[in-house]
């Protein structure tokens, strides 16, 4: 099927899945007049969301998948993609307004639906809709549980059946980086997001930050939770743990999804760690985390609030500076994977952003023929975030297989 | 992560320091409440009950409720800092400064110079400020000009929970004396406030908006009025910077004029009296400093040269406004009509 | 009348010759001063010398003194390096202070000695505080306060005895009564007593007569073992004499010849000669060559002092803070 207008990617048909992340819908219910758009539901503890900016006027015809607005929660700024095709009709939200998870955005439908019934349409959604509870039993936060004698913070969601999937943030990152994915995941999955020993609101003591040191602690969350297997889905450092984890553990380990995975390679943008470690201040920061994306809007101040807010906590500082001790030196990887990325049983993907400036891309080049890689255009080194539906869609196949 | 007041996150700065260093003790009027007295021991926990809990926990010998009596317990704190405790006094209302002044002017501020570099007196001093309790003019000044004024001492004025909790586990830390200052128009404020101890440096100001057309320097609690002014201005089209120099004693000066050559205007914003304020020492400082990259006068917002009134009618004109930032931040544009004054 | 006998022969060397030494410093001071070689404002302690030798010598490392603006004697008495201190006075950089504080602010908290104060009375609640961090860290240490006449109607004292009492300080208040608080004689000046005001404090407190060491020294000693075994703080009322005016440069007019005569005769350091050298416990020409020793002494400290340098731009802005 063509669409007008649809730019073709190289990721295959993640649109035919229905994610309920507020992505794309049923065929059958693609061809019903009246759709709504709502706010969508990022991440699993996002109670609401503030409209920045539509970047479609009422009257214009919109693809699915065309890029109809930018959303900023608190915890991120990204671009709303349409999940239906049509004509809109409605901007019921304007800019700059916070509304909650669900609410009516605005509204779309064939060009020759009268204005009376979608007037109708509005009304009646809104006196039907009602919120989610905030902040009730059924919120999912984040807690802290013991493990292998370590303080870990993590966030747990979805059933409790199926194979578990673990995501491991990367260097200076905590469990927020996977916030458009978890969500996702948690669909069909009993999904786990973890804050590494040195990060977030897990423990700052940190002997050894070597991948190794690291790869042994999540081992000891993985026995904590008694999970004996599960689909480790790492990014930067984290992957170069999930890797070294299949390869130490391989019973432990179901699958393994490697997103812009530290140890495929020598190069690594040095002035990225030194400049994320020794910046305090917020106008000298942005500039390191604006190499993180392709896209430097995605880079809100509440993000950069978000690192040094980290970077204050006791300890971090110290743990931060061992990791990177441990495992870059200056424009150099200490950690090295790729000789051994072969021998991994688990089935193993690779994602990676074109134009990530941290890791290069084409350290994916060359590897062994079974390990699928996947580029995305338009995306840097925080792929899982830029490219959120399109490495849902892989994470999902891969556990699938 | 949690989501705290402001006088939950002080309590916690003084409970996680109290705990990492046995020579952090604390005193004060009534900080525990009840002492020699038949019924509830802990009975307030300090006037506002910012510190309630931690006798309970530390016990008597290290929270120590005093005599009502200034000079000799904050004297008696700043002798015990300089010979090897870690206190922090509270000054009920900086109101009381008058009543125990000589301590901290001529005794704690100097001792380090007047000694040659040989003496470390870490005491904080924490105390109450501002105005919006209709509790009148002897309970409800600023007043911290006059301790920004003496060399010797620091001064922090956190603007929020987040920044009260790391700017107090900053000044217990710091080897300097510092006074503290709590808006008591604030405490039940509340927001997202980590669980860990943090510290936040002294002397780093927080720009809390970026923008391109005016700088807004704001200090303690107008710095949310500001925050305030600045989503209003942004919405009709004029976007603002927006300084929070969390301490004013040391001053991040960098960062004031480097956003002041970015927007070429500036106002600030002050709750403390007009003559020798916060308000005007930025001013001097920009004018002396920046003063080609102005492309209009320099605004101040104060309260007025009066005491605090009692009347809520009277307290609520006095206090600096949202709409009086914004139409200072309007009248700093208006010049050579960027955008009309009204 | 009190006893020598408490204390060894070693001992009475040592107090003489801390005494002895406080007199000559005050004494090579008053005339600098007098020749205009010594900046500020100096406040001399000749004449009461057995206060605070006798006080101190009761006293160790883990003790702290707060003095006044009188406070060349106290820091003499606790130890504190002689030659340092005549820097200090004259405002050199190797002074005691760096030449920041001078006379009125001359400290060594290496020695416990909390500094000479030039606020009448702000010593007070300094000394509390001492104290309480000698009994939150239980060091066993105890805190002395001096403070005089003029102060002892400071509220900034006042409020330090109760402080003192109600958290049961180990602190001895110990109020040099030299008769006048600059021009204002105390017997004006001070209502009630000084022991009268001690008392209604609940707080232990006698009369000891300043001109003898030995009382002096037993008062103290008996106040200071109260303060180190958890009895809580203590007053003494010293009736002493300032040989000089308040400052110098007062004419002290205020004060009639007789009475000065008869202070002088009544010189503590001629007085505590006379009882161990009549009890043949020291003889009297060992005392005559410490003498002729710390007024040699004196004089190299003098000359050191009057040739050293003076501290330079580069040291008018440091030691503010601890790190800005």
């Amino acid at each position: 099927m063509t669409i007008e207008g649809h730019q073709p990617r190289r990721v295959p048909n993640w649109w035919e899945d229905d994610a309920g992340d507020g992505g794309p819908v049923e065929e059958e219910e693609r061809m019903a007049t009246i759709r709504p758009i709502t706010m969508p539901k990022w991440g699993l503890a996002m109670e609401e969301g503030m409209l920045a900016r539509w970047t479609v006027d009422v009257g214009e015809t919109v693809a699915l998948g065309q890029e109809i607005m930018d959303i900023e929660t608190t915890k991120i700024a990204n671009v709303f993609e349409s999940p239906v095709t049509g004509v809109l009709r409605r901007r019921v939200v304007g800019e700059g307004d916070t509304v909650p998870v669900g609410a009516l955005l605005g509204v779309v439908s064939e060009p020759d639906v009268p204005e009376v019934e979608v007037d109708d349409f509005v009304r009646q959604f809104l006196e039907q809709f009602k919120p989610a509870e905030q902040g009730g039993a059924t919120a999912v936060v984040p807690e802290t549980v013991e493990a292998g004698g370590r303080r870990i913070r993590r966030l747990k969601a979805g059933p409790d059946t199926g194979v578990p999937v673990l995501f491991l943030h990367g260097f200076g990152a905590d469990l927020s980086s996977w916030t458009l994915n978890q969500a996702a995941l948690a669909e069909e999955h009993p999904v786990h997001a973890i804050d590494l020993p040195g990060h977030g609101g897990s423990t700052k003591e940190l002997s050894d930050g070597s991948v190794e040191a690291l790869a042994a602690a999540v081992l000891d969350y993985m026995d904590a939770e008694g999970l004996d297997t599960a689909h480790l889905v790492g990014h930067s450092l984290g992957a170069a743990i999930a890797a070294t984890i299949a390869l130490d553990a391989p019973a432990r380990v179901a699958g393994l999804t490697l997103v812009a995975p530290a140890g495929l390679g020598e190069e690594i943008a040095g002035d990225f760690i030194d400049g994320f470690i020794s910046q305090s201040r917020a106008r000298k920061l942005r500039p390191y985390l604006e190499m993180l994306v392709a896209n430097p809007d995605l880079v809100t101040a509440e993000m950069v609030e978000e690192v040094l807010k980290f970077k204050r906590l006791d300890g971090a500082m110290a743990a931060l500076q061992a990791i990177a001790e441990a495992n870059f030196a200056g424009d150099t990887q200490r950690v090295s994977l790729r000789q051994r990325l072969g021998d991994i049983q688990a089935p193993v993907q690779i994602v990676w952003g074109e134009s990530d400036r941290v890791l290069p891309a084409r350290h994916a080049e060359a590897l062994p023929p079974h390990i699928q890689v996947t580029t995305i255009a338009n995306a840097g080194h925080i792929v899982h975030m830029e490219k959120a539906p399109e490495v849902n869609a892989l994470i999902r196949r891969l556990g699938e297989t | 992560m949690s989501k705290k007041s402001y006088r939950q996150a002080i309590n916690e700065a003084l409970r996680q320091e109290m705990e990492r260093d046995e020579r952090v003790i604390i005193m004060g009027e009534d900080i525990s409440g009840g002492t020699g007295a038949a019924g509830d021991q802990d009975a307030w926990g300090g006037p506002l009950g910012v510190t309630k809990g931690l006798r309970p926990q530390f016990g008597p010998d290290r929270v120590l409720d005093t005599h009502l009596a200034e000079i000799s317990f904050v004297g008696a704190a700043a002798g015990a800092a300089l010979t090897g405790l870690r206190p922090v006094v509270e000054l009920m209302f900086v109101d009381f400064m008058g009543v125990c002044f000589d301590q901290i002017l001529n005794q704690t501020a100097k001792f380090r110079y007047m000694f040659g570099g040989k003496a470390v007196t870490p005491l904080v001093i924490r105390t109450m400020y501002g105005a919006g309790f209709r509790a009148a003019s002897q309970h409800s000044q600023c007043l911290y000009p006059v301790f920004t004024h003496i060399p010797g001492l620091k001064v922090a004025l956190p603007s929020n929970a987040y920044e009260a909790k790391g700017l107090l586990i900053q000044a217990i830390r710091d080897d300097d004396p510092v006074i503290f200052f709590e808006h008591k128009a604030m405490y039940d404020d509340e927001m997202e406030v980590p669980d860990e101890p943090y510290s936040i440096p002294f002397g780093e100001a927080n720009v809390t908006r970026e923008g391109d057309d005016v700088t807004i320097v704001a200090f303690g609690r107008m710095v949310n009025l500001a925050n305030q002014a600045a989503d209003s201005l942004a919405k009709q089209g004029v976007s603002c910077t927006v300084v929070d120099p969390r301490t004013t004693s040391p001053l991040d000066t960098e960062t004031i004029l480097e956003t002041v050559e970015e927007t070429g205007r500036l106002v600030v914003v002050d709750e403390a009296h007009p003559r020798c304020g916060m308000a005007s020492d930025i001013a001097g400082l920009v004018a002396e400093n920046a003063f080609d990259a102005l492309e209009a006068p320099i605004k101040l917002v104060t309260a007025p040269h009066v005491p605090v009134p009692f009347s809520p009618a009277l307290e609520d004109i006095y206090i600096p406004s949202v709409a009086k930032i914004e139409a200072a931040v309007r009248a700093a544009m208006s010049h050579g009509s960027k955008v009309a004054a009204e | 009348m009190a006893s020598g006998l408490q204390l060894s022969r070693d001992e009475l060397v040592n107090a003489y010759r801390r005494m002895r030494t406080i007199r000559e410093f005050e004494d090579a001071v008053h005339a600098e001063f007098a020749a205009g070689s010594i900046p500020g404002f100096v406040h001399l302690y000749a004449g009461e010398e057995a206060s605070g030798v006798g006080v101190c010598m009761h006293l160790d490392q883990r003790d702290t003194i707060a003095s006044t603006h009188r406070g060349h004697g106290h820091c003499i008495a606790k130890g504190v390096e002689v030659g340092p201190m005549m820097h200090e006075v004259f405002g050199r950089k190797e002074g005691l202070c760096g030449g920041k504080g001078g006379s009125m602010h001359i400290a060594d908290l290496s020695k416990g000695m909390l500094g000479a104060n030039g606020i009448v009375g702000a010593g007070a609640p300094l000394v509390c505080g001492a104290a309480l961090t000698a009994k939150t860290l239980k060091t066993g240490g105890v805190a002395v306060c001096f403070y005089g006449d003029g102060a002892s109607n400071q509220g900034a004292v006042l409020e330090s005895y109760n402080l003192a009492k109600i958290w049961n300080l180990p602190v001895v208040f110990v109020a040099e009564d030299n008769g006048y608080a600059e021009t204002t004689a105390s017997s004006w000046s001070v209502g009630g007593s000084q022991v009268g005001r001690g008392e209604g404090f609940g707080i232990p407190s006698r009369e000891v007569d300043g001109s003898d060491f030995f009382d002096v020294y037993e008062a103290a000693g008996e106040a200071i073992e109260r303060a180190r075994s958890g009895g809580g703080p203590s007053l003494l009322h010293v009736r002493l004499n300032r040989f000089y005016g308040h400052f110098e440069g007062d004419a002290g007019t205020y004060r009639l010849p007789e009475e000065l005569e008869a202070a002088r005769s009544r010189d503590p350091i001629m007085l505590f000669r006379q009882r161990v050298v009549e009890a043949s416990l020291i003889p009297a020409d060992e005392l005559d060559a410490a003498d002729r020793e710390i007024v040699a002494d004196i004089r190299r400290y003098l000359e050191a002092a009057k040739s050293a340098p003076m501290p330079t731009e580069a040291d008018l802005m440091t030691d503010v803070y601890v790190a800005y």
